[in-house]
């Protein structure tokens, strides 16, 4: 039996007092969320003194360690696009080794954070390498849905029928051919010590997900959903209503996995639309604002593919409703 | 007087154990290796050393090559002395991380047991792969024997962790003719070799005028592999050639200290020369080929014949204005070379001797041959026929019009 704590919950009056480990100054495109998603999971370190991050190829490393500047108050590694939980396993041994030699007295906490080229695709193998061998870190990988850092092309997060610079809308393909890959699923079913979706909206959520992946001894991974304008085509300042929309659509169904007791909850963001399905919107009002999107809407109405898209997300969400028992 | 060299252990073992002999005898940190043949008894060997608690050694037992140089490169921005080993197309799957040690300067120390690239799928010896890593921004050292493979081995934690170099250095033993054959290897006792490899210290940087280790620490946060783009990018690769320029000395500096506490030395740590000085014909070669090309020398010399062997030991820094005066009064010079090359003339190592031996007055004629590939056997009959062919164009003064030559090739 492990001893009952009390879980952390952040407040907003607590955080504003807290050091900013990932500053202002970087150079990320005005209203990106990955740079509040990296904020928030730095103030809810559980030691912000004592962590280490090993961070991909992706518009967050591009964005924040333009050489001769950093915007990282930690001590951070960017190596290559695929190789963030290798490179963390690295030092996770190192310390480890050095420790039981006297020349270490701790073992830092190691946080990896990648985008979806790297959790979802080119990086999977190391990732599914570093959790089988059980190193104590937690993997952030957010999502904005396709390579947005080399110019906006597909990924296996690209939902189906979303423009990019490869699944291109013409008279013949209407986007993307095909769905996402449920990759946190993917890595749940490693048995990490730890895995959850997230949303750059429900900051309280995601910061209180980011504590326990911390905290855990052993793998923990986090999907996190977070926009992008510059894909998705929608107004700068809406990337939070855009965040919100994911979930209160149920395409982006918020859940955890618990390591210790192998099973799936839903998370209280997402809860309530199973208890009221009536609250849970038409795919249609995530879908209508986005640019991505547009061909679904204009020039004429696309009925059948819209069904398409709800069916998709219906499924998926009956299908993790199954999963958390509900 | 000449000091003694130190007691030491003669055991049987092939290359791979004594690779293995060597990273455990380095005090090594952190290994992150992936199997692959022939390299496997490096990993199987010191996996060996782990479990019975032989070594303090973190083991790392990654799920690719790729992973593997990842998670040296990671271990050794944290402070670590790191080790793995390799060969052929895990090489290859971890070429981007190789580009990427050196250029972050992490003194990583790499076994290559070279091995044929496919393909054709081939699981045996040649040196096409690693000298394909010219570019790589890695110290190289080719490796004679298993013997020599120990010492290197160990050599290079020296080498690359030295303050004027930190740079990464791969050592390469040949497939099976070394890495899978049984030779007598003389081996340090345990306190001898820790007492000459040490510790690795970390380098020291300036940041905001205070002194930090340049390492990931969180007492002392500073972000390592930031993006440099053209204002800084050819800046940092200055630097970088300016360290190898500094390992230069540094090769001959640790082979020298090697030789007084073993009795063994490799020339000035990159060049062998075996009767050059005189020699009508030279053959280059390195690895294992210089081996048998120096018993046919022998033996050709007895005869009363001209010849002399010019062993490559340390490819990079390449030694080229050492090659050049060894060189200086040969008249014809044969570059044998494991390795196969298409579309240019000659390989690596022909390419390279002949552009360093551009600048002299008189030029030798230079001729190369492709041997040895995917683990054909290199006997001395390979060697006979190239000294009897350089010979033949000392005496008629006529070289072919193509230099470039296959050695035991069907038609």
């Amino acid at each position: 039996m492990t001893q009952e704590t009390p879980q952390w919950r952040p407040k907003l009056k607590d955080i504003a007092d807290q050091e900013e480990l990932f500053t202002s100054g970087q150079r990320l495109c005005a209203g990106c969320p990955a740079g509040s998603m990296a904020r928030m999971a730095m103030h809810a370190l559980p030691r912000p003194k004592n962590t280490i991050v090993s961070q991909a190829t992706g518009c967050l490393e591009v964005a924040s360690t333009i050489y001769p500047y950093t915007a990282w108050r930690v001590p951070w590694m960017h190596s290559l696009f695929e190789n963030a939980p290798a490179n963390a396993s690295g030092i996770e041994a190192a310390y480890k080794a050095r420790k039981r030699q006297g020349l270490e007295d701790d073992i830092p906490d190691l946080l990896v954070f990648s985008g979806d080229g790297s959790g979802f695709d080119i990086g999977v193998q190391a990732a599914s390498g570093a959790i089988e061998r059980r190193h104590n870190f937690l993997y952030i990988i957010y999502d904005n849905q396709a390579y947005q850092n080399t110019g906006i092309q597909r990924s296996g997060a690209t939902p189906k029928y979303a423009w990019t610079t490869t699944s291109e809308v013409g008279k013949a393909v209407p986007g993307k051919p095909t769905w996402k890959k449920p990759i946190a699923l993917v890595y749940a079913a490693h048995d990490p010590e730890y895995c959850a979706t997230a949303s750059v909206y429900h900051w309280r959520d995601f910061m209180m997900k980011v504590r326990k992946g911390m905290e855990k001894q052993g793998p923990a991974v986090i999907v996190v959903l977070a926009p992008c304008h510059r894909n998705w085509r929608y107004p700068e300042e809406l990337g939070m209503k855009m965040a919100k929309l994911a979930v209160e659509t149920c395409f982006n169904p918020l859940w955890e996995y618990d390591g210790e007791t192998r099973t799936y909850t839903m998370s209280a963001p997402s809860m309530q639309f199973v208890k009221d399905p009536s609250k849970k919107k038409p795919i249609e009002e995530w879908l209508e604002p986005q640019g991505r999107f547009r061909h679904l809407f204009r020039p004429t109405r696309r009925d059948d593919l819209i069904q398409d898209f709800q069916n998709l997300v219906d499924e998926d969400w009956e299908f993790i409703k199954r999963l958390t028992e509900m | 007087m000449k000091p003694m060299p130190a007691k030491q252990i003669l055991m049987g073992i092939n290359g791979d154990e004594a690779v293995a002999y060597a990273a455990k005898h380095a005090l090594v940190d952190v290994c992150a290796a992936y199997p692959i043949t022939p390299q496997t008894i490096i990993v199987e060997k010191f996996a060996e050393f782990v479990a019975n608690g032989e070594v303090e050694t973190e083991f790392v037992r990654v799920e690719s090559e790729h992973s593997a140089l990842s998670a040296c490169l990671g271990a050794s921005a944290a402070g670590a002395r790191t080790f793995t080993a390799s060969a052929a197309n895990g090489i290859e799957l971890m070429h981007e991380v190789i580009f990427l040690t050196s250029s972050i300067r992490q003194p990583v120390v790499m076994a290559v047991a070279d091995r044929s690239p496919s393909g054709p799928i081939n699981i045996h010896g040649d040196q096409t792969v690693s000298l394909a890593q010219r570019d790589t921004g890695w110290i190289m050292i080719y490796c004679e024997n298993s013997q020599e493979a120990y010492d290197s081995t160990l050599q290079a934690f020296r080498i690359g962790e030295h303050p004027d170099v930190q740079l990464p250095v791969m050592t390469m033993l040949d497939g099976f003719v070394l890495t899978h054959t049984l030779e007598n290897v003389y081996l340090l006792k345990d306190a001898d070799a820790h007492k000459f490899v040490g510790r690795r210290q970390p380098m020291m940087i300036t940041i905001d005028g205070k002194q930090v280790p340049l390492k990931l620490d969180p007492k002392t946060p500073i972000t390592i592999g930031p993006l440099q783009l053209f204002d800084y990018y050819m800046e940092s690769k200055l630097q970088h050639s300016e360290a190898m320029e500094k390992a230069r000395p540094v090769v001959t500096q640790i082979n020298n200290e090697w030789a007084q506490l073993t009795g063994r030395k490799y020339g000035d740590g990159y060049l062998q020369p075996f009767k050059v000085t005189d020699a009508d014909a030279v053959i280059l070669t390195t690895g294992s080929s210089a081996g048998t090309a120096r018993f046919v020398t022998r033996q050709l010399r007895a005869q009363g014949k001209k010849v002399g062997l010019l062993k490559l030991r340390t490819f990079r820094p390449f030694p080229d204005k050492k090659i050049a005066k060894l060189l200086a009064d040969v008249p014809v010079v044969g570059i044998f070379e494991r390795t196969h090359t298409t579309g240019s003339l000659g390989g690596p190592l022909f390419n390279e001797v002949r552009s360093a031996l551009y600048d002299l007055d008189t030029r030798p004629t230079i001729l190369g041959y492709y041997g040895g590939l995917g683990g054909r056997d290199v006997t001395p009959d390979h060697f006979r026929t190239i000294y009897k062919e350089l010979l033949k164009i000392k005496d008629t003064g006529k070289s072919p019009r193509n230099p470039i030559k296959y050695i035991t090739v069907r038609k």
